[in-house]
């Protein structure tokens, strides 16, 4: 029970952020936080922001663990697309949905393969590993559709996108999985303290006998799978792969949330549930936008806002500072 | 540590003569004066953002905004010249002014928050992406008659072809550049942070004025990018130079210039824009493949480039000890 409360102490940035989104949306729009079940499916705003946060929540989950290692995956829209045009070529193609998804998300491991190699088998820098990818990426989509926007008609595969279980929208239950799984996978093994060291300190990590290049592929491998996941929902929701647009910029959106989360980009820190929780602020925010009838660019401004504040909080200037005056405040 | 630096610059010119070799096999008539200043041209604005990032990533650094600030340059040249009826050479001064200011703030933003630039800059890059868009949403023509006397200036060439104004104000951008990193202060100031910042700093490099001048020099590129950019289209749109920025790392990469900054120069950079001009040409030559082939090439040459770049910089670290 301490564990919580202090767990939740930890947590008050994010989650007060939260709140103050979502109560500024309830003013903007009174009925914000009305629930219905319409079909057997829970509907109105609040769901809404969960299900279209879910795409960007889920490559914030994969990017928290490459970030974590002082890394970065600026691929991972480009994966996104692939990994649509994959499943959607292959619908088009006759496969049942189950092949569509198994093959979408093998191509995002490949792709997590292939920056995992070049990050640390190569060892060259995760910013440029990955705009290769990034650069090639869309280019390979095409290849794939065969540069046309592949539509397809499979009520099952659309399932991931508009379909629900008990009530709760298929994205939402697949990025909480994905969460818990990966929670569980660092929380109950030494796994994630392993990631979190060789942030910290990679050679340190070395010297007491980290596996560094196993890990460090492993979580690029990670977030070739879990952009692959966005892909699917994003395919899933248009019905069909547009390899020119789908997760166009998104690698940013998922940079800034696990930022917002309060990880570092100098690595060593690393929470799912922030992660998660962060998403949720992020697509609060776009939404509020909109309902506020302000352009939608104005998320662009509001997002360098944020990020401005986040670095100038993290600055070790303001942090020395705060930590003097505490002191002052202490021996007062 | 010199000729290591500057060896890189022709394995990017073989590749550029390979390629253009390439080309004129299958087109002859390539090898003109008259396509040779259609390159220049084209590609002028992407060469002279080039050229900024260059000196950024020399240091080190990377700049994620100048694609958003070559749009939100635009856009106010468009609602300077067309909305308020600025005179152009008003205008673009005040382009210069901004974009250079942008710059500075970025960098300052990055010496005294310490943070790391690729995160600045990509505020940067939201923050004047968002700007453009709230001065207009939609394309304004700019109908300025020196507009049109700026688009037709140009010196001719033998052989028929001409050097347009941009292509002139890119070369001299070029020149200005070698000078600068090559006979200046500043630019040894740039190497030595680039090299390793804690050594430069003991010996007396004012790292945090540099660093500010450095980020200036990147906005005020792209600020000259936003000018030429906008005499290209005779328009200002907002969503101009999306995803500009990877062109101009490519560019740079591909130039020889290493991405841990301390080595390379801005000569490599330009062969390598114009690498990636001569794959555009032959796709638009070639008329039956689509975009995505330039991406896919343009990636593997990156890798290409980063993979010697790991090789040159282990033989090199292997050198020193």
């Amino acid at each position: 029970m301490r564990a919580a409360v202090a767990k939740l102490r930890g947590a008050w940035p994010q989650l007060s952020a939260l709140i103050l989104m979502l109560v500024i949306d309830w003013l903007i729009f009174p009925s914000f936080f009305q629930l219905r079940l319409v079909d057997g499916r829970l509907t109105g705003s609040l769901v809404d922001v969960l299900v279209r946060g879910a795409p960007v929540a889920l490559l914030a989950l994969g990017m928290a663990g490459v970030i974590a290692t002082r890394g970065i995956d600026l691929s991972v829209g480009a994966i996104m697309a692939i990994a649509g045009a994959v499943a959607a070529t292959s619908i088009a193609g006759g496969s049942p949905w189950y092949v569509a998804v198994l093959l979408a998300l093998l191509a995002g491991m490949a792709c997590g393969i292939w920056n995992g190699t070049l990050v640390a088998i190569f060892g060259v820098q995760p910013i440029i590993a990955t705009l290769v990818l990034m650069v090639a990426g869309r280019g390979i989509a095409q290849l794939i559709t065969s540069g046309q926007i592949t539509t397809f008609v499979d009520p099952q595969f659309a399932a991931i996108a508009s379909g629900s279980t008990v009530g709760i929208p298929v994205p939402i239950l697949i990025a909480v999985a994905t969460a818990a799984i990966l929670g569980i996978l660092t929380r109950s093994t030494a796994l994630g303290l392993m990631i979190r060291a060789i942030g910290i300190n990679p050679g340190a990590a070395d010297l007491v006998g980290i596996h560094r290049q196993g890990i460090t592929f492993a979580v690029y491998v990670t977030s070739g799978i879990t952009a692959a996941l966005a892909g699917l929902i994003v395919a899933a929701d248009i019905r069909g792969a547009d390899a020119n647009n789908a997760g166009l910029w998104l690698e940013l959106d998922a940079i800034l949330v696990v930022v917002l989360a309060g990880a570092s980009l100098l690595g060593g820190r690393l929470s799912y549930g922030l992660t998660l929780l962060s998403a949720i602020t992020l697509q609060a925010l776009k939404t509020g936008i909109l309902l506020a009838g302000l352009p939608p660019q104005m998320t662009l401004i509001l997002m360098a806002v944020a990020v401005s504040l986040l670095l100038a909080i993290q600055a070790p200037a303001t942090q020395q500072w705060l930590a003097r005056s505490a002191r002052r405040r202490a021996a007062a | 540590m010199r000729a290591l630096s500057e060896r890189p610059v022709f394995i990017t010119a073989l590749i550029l003569i390979l390629l253009f070799s390439f080309c004129a096999v299958q087109f002859p008539f390539v090898i003109s004066t008259r396509v040779l200043g259609n390159l220049l041209t084209d590609n002028a604005y992407l060469g002279v953002i080039a050229i900024g990032m260059t000196v950024v990533i020399i240091s080190g650094g990377i700049d994620l905004s100048v694609g958003s600030v070559l749009a939100f340059v635009g856009v106010m040249l468009g609602v300077l010249i067309t909305g308020q009826g600025v005179d152009p050479i008003i205008a673009f001064a005040v382009a210069l002014v901004v974009g250079t200011a942008f710059g500075a703030f970025q960098g300052a933003a990055i010496h005294f928050l310490g943070a790391p630039s690729f995160i600045v800059t990509l505020a940067g890059m939201f923050l004047a992406r968002g700007a453009a868009f709230l001065l207009t949403e939609d394309s304004i023509p700019i109908n300025h008659r020196l507009y049109g006397v700026l688009a037709d200036a140009n010196l001719p060439l033998p052989g028929g072809g001409q050097l347009s104004f941009a292509a002139i104000v890119m070369l001299s951008m070029l020149v200005a550049a070698i000078i600068l990193l090559r006979r200046t202060e500043f630019g040894l100031n740039v190497y030595a942070i680039g090299g390793d910042r804690r050594a430069a700093e003991l010996m007396g490099v004012r790292s945090g004025r540099t660093t500010v001048a450095i980020y200036a020099f990147s906005g005020f590129a792209a600020a000259v990018g936003g000018i030429l950019y906008s005499l290209y289209t005779g328009s200002a749109y907002p969503l101009a130079g999306v995803g500009l920025e990877l062109d101009a790392i490519a560019a740079t990469v591909i130039g020889g210039t290493l991405l841990t900054g301390g080595a390379g120069g801005v000569l490599g950079t330009f062969l390598g824009v114009l690498i990636l001009g001569v794959i555009q040409l032959y796709i638009t030559l070639d008329g039956s493949m689509s975009s995505w082939v330039a991406k896919i090439v343009t990636a593997i040459l990156l890798l290409l480039s980063i993979l010697t770049q790991r090789f040159v910089a282990a033989k090199a670290v292997r050198h020193r000890s």
